[in-house]
């Protein structure tokens, strides 16, 4: 990496209970990455090795929360990060693997772990080694404060790059009608 | 290399209780939620080393009581790089279901469009975006380059073409599926739309230009071989049996076929079988450490039957690649170095290319066939056969063999799932290539940041997605708290909860 002339805005990214969909979104803004590279430096993100936030001017989050670990990675996130953004469905609302919500844990387990046809062992995974489940998931606002919702499933890369682009020049980011949707 | 290392496979340590633990965590550019964890003695001889996937959903238990239709969009959820796979397994299964058991020449081709289009973007984004970084500045480069923005910096082109490459599959997808990520072409029994002419010139503008940048990513492969050849066939070196579909005539084929497998002595295991009964070959096999499971070939057990899927599988296991710049890359690639790379675990990205430039090849055919814009996308209710209860979809997605297995009512609601997905079929390939890796390179070392990498470089191989191999839900004997920023209790994390409820297990 050149060295910076003038200070970067420092971005990091994660992934929590989602499904990189909506880290797809912001790459398929495609060429406009490389104008986008001119202005912001990466955190920790899927596409760095930096395995822990450091202090950053703006941290997008994909997914909601649905194990120990996300918290904490969360938490983490939102004491380093002066903006922190809920992107996407499941971080605004828990999305699709929140739909396991009405559910008991219980029975998920016993379907995937001891049910299935598949199966050569019943046994359901125990190791210290595994986060913590939590009985449900949640969405990002129920644990830290988040500054900005982008709803979406994910959110259009149109819609991620207003949205930056209005942050990296300092205007309150504003989205039209066409570029919010709540698939 | 220790004694001790040697003597035992590095799964599981005698005396996990008295060794130091080192974790990387998680394991950054691929997709999904992972972790390696390593256990050494007080000589830094590595003694066990595991690949965890930390994550579940429960899509098998909460996908239940819906209506079946919806299934091919809310299944794409569950990974974010390849939803086109899971959009088309899920599909495929449904049409096995309403009777269709012969798409129409539009539907057809149109799904295979799409499916090319994400083999092309998937691809795509794992060599140039994730992986070459490792590949060009080298395993044990400085940290704050190994990533596509130094790529950017230090090889602008190569950068370039990644993200075009990228971009055109995406744009495939878009024009079949009606957006990027999530789309809604495929439905039970056909499409929803075709591919419009005005679509269709848009796609055709571009495709030479991306067969000839897949072209020199192959070439770029094969390059880094010949640079580094003795690293690079050692690196991770396991041996194994591979399994993927084949076209009846032993053609690859990564939307439609019957189930091959080698052994590791290159005998055929099985050969064209009927997936739908995928249960009497594949069985999986749950630990306790890891949320994903561990799939094996029935006939020869748990011990020794497990296998790799995926690019490297796919191409040294079919007769030949249906497109003809692809084939003679093949060729090239099995005659290399007298065909020890092609048992590289590092030779996927080399067979990964080689599908790449497959995908851009098969795409440039589709899109000269004038079936693609006719108007019969599903097939008409007299044409169908009679509706099953069960219905099982495979297909080779951009990791490997993908299997979606539904069991439907009457009242049109989903009563049970099965899912494995391409990463899990190479659990335990990965976890071997680890163990490789830390035997090979971090034995009796001080580990640093670079040495480290080496292992994640490994894991790299087989572009896990470990975000769509945590469909599962796990259960420990603990409970904790969780606390709004309030201090007010908002949930418990569960463990045992399975203890509690007898009735469960
Ligand atoms: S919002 Fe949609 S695209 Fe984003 S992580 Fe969730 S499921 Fe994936």
């Amino acid at each position: 990496m050149p060295a910076p002339e003038q200070k970067k805005i420092r971005i990091a990214t994660t992934s929590l209970a989602g499904c990189f969909g909506c880290h797809m979104s912001l790459l398929d803004i495609d060429e406009r990455l490389f104008a986008l590279l001119e202005q912001v430096e990466f955190d920790r993100s899927p596409l760095t090795d930096i395995k822990h936030c450091g202090p950053c001017d703006i941290g997008l989050v994909e997914g909601g929360i649905c194990n120990a670990e996300n918290v904490h990675v969360l938490r983490e996130f939102r004491n380093n990060c002066k903006i922190l953004v809920a992107v996407g469905a499941c971080a605004v609302t828990g999305g699709l693997p929140a739909q396991r919500n009405h559910l008991s844990l219980a029975d998920c387990l016993q379907e995937v772990y001891v049910t299935e046809i598949s199966l050569h062992n019943g046994m359901i995974p125990n190791d210290p080694e595994l986060p913590l489940p939590l009985d449900k998931v949640h969405p990002l606002h129920e644990v830290v404060k988040v500054d900005y919702f982008i709803p979406g499933c994910p959110p259009s890369a149109d819609t991620l790059w207003k949205f930056l682009t209005d942050l990296l020049t300092g205007r309150t980011p504003k989205l039209g009608a066409d570029l919010i949707r709540y698939d | 290399m220790s004694q001790t290392a040697l003597s035992n496979n590095l799964e599981t340590a005698a005396h996990p209780e008295t060794l130091r633990r080192v974790a990387i965590d998680p394991i950054s550019r691929v997709e999904g939620h992972g972790k390696v964890t390593l256990l050494l003695d007080e000589d830094d001889h590595v003694q066990q080393v595991r690949l965890h996937i930390v994550e579940f959903r429960g899509f098998e238990k909460f996908i239940q009581g819906r209506p079946y239709w919806e299934v091919p969009v809310m299944v794409q959820r569950l990974c974010g790089i390849c939803p086109v796979s899971h959009h088309l397994a899920a599909s495929k299964a449904l049409d096995q279901i309403v009777g269709a058991h012969t798409l129409t020449p539009t539907a057809d081709k149109l799904r295979r469009l799409m499916h090319y289009g994400q083999i092309l973007q998937s691809h795509a984004l794992h060599f140039f975006h994730l992986s070459s970084p490792d590949l060009l500045f080298g395993f044990g480069s400085e940290m704050a380059q190994r990533n596509i923005v130094g790529i950017a910096a230090a090889y602008p082109e190569v950068a370039r073409q990644g993200v075009l490459l990228r971009k055109f599959g995406q744009e495939v997808i878009r024009h079949t599926a009606g957006k990027r990520i999530h789309g809604t072409g495929s439905v039970p029994g056909g499409v929803n739309k075709n591919l419009s002419i005005a679509e269709r010139d848009e796609l055709l503008k571009d495709i030479y230009q991306m067969i000839g940048w897949a072209r020199g990513a192959v070439h770029l492969a094969r390059q880094l071989f010949e640079q580094n050849l003795a690293e690079f066939n050692a690196f991770g070196r396991f041996n194994a049996h591979t399994l993927s579909l084949i076209r009846a005539d032993g053609a690859m084929d990564l939307y439609h076929g019957g189930l091959r497998a080698r052994h590791m002595d290159g005998s055929t295991l099985f050969d064209h079988v009927n997936y739908c009964h995928y249960w009497e070959q594949i069985s999986e096999e749950v630990k306790p450490w890891s949320y994903m499971k561990f799939p094996f070939l029935k006939s020869l057990g748990p011990e020794t039957g497990w296998y790799r899927v995926g690019p490297l599988a796919r191409v040294t296991q079919c007769d030949f690649i249906p497109t003809p710049l692809a084939d003679k890359e093949r060729q090239d690639f099995l005659a290399f170095d007298a065909g020890n790379t092609a048992g590289a675990t590092l030779g996927y990205h080399w067979a990964r290319m080689i599908e790449m430039l497959h995908a851009a090849e098969a795409i440039k055919e589709l899109l000269h066939d004038a079936d693609l814009q006719g108007d019969e996308l599903v097939v008409a209710a007299a044409d169908r056969g009679e509706r099953q209860e069960r219905g099982v979809g495979m297909i080779e997605a951009p990791r490997g063999t993908l299997i979606h297995h539904y069991r439907v009512d009457e009242h049109d609601q989903v009563i049970r799932a099965n899912l494995i997905v391409s990463t899990t079929h190479n659990n335990q390939a990965m976890n071997e290539a680890v163990r490789q890796v830390a035997r090979q390179y971090l034995d009796g070392r001080k580990l640093t940041e670079g040495l480290l990498n080496h292992i994640e470089v490994a894991v790299r191989c087989f572009d896990p997605c470990l975000s769509c191999a945590t469909h599962a839900l796990g259960k420990m004997p603990l409970q904790v708290e969780l606390l709004d920023a309030e201090g007010k209790e908002i949930d418990r994390l569960v463990r045992g909860v399975c203890d509690t409820e007898p009735s469960c297990c």
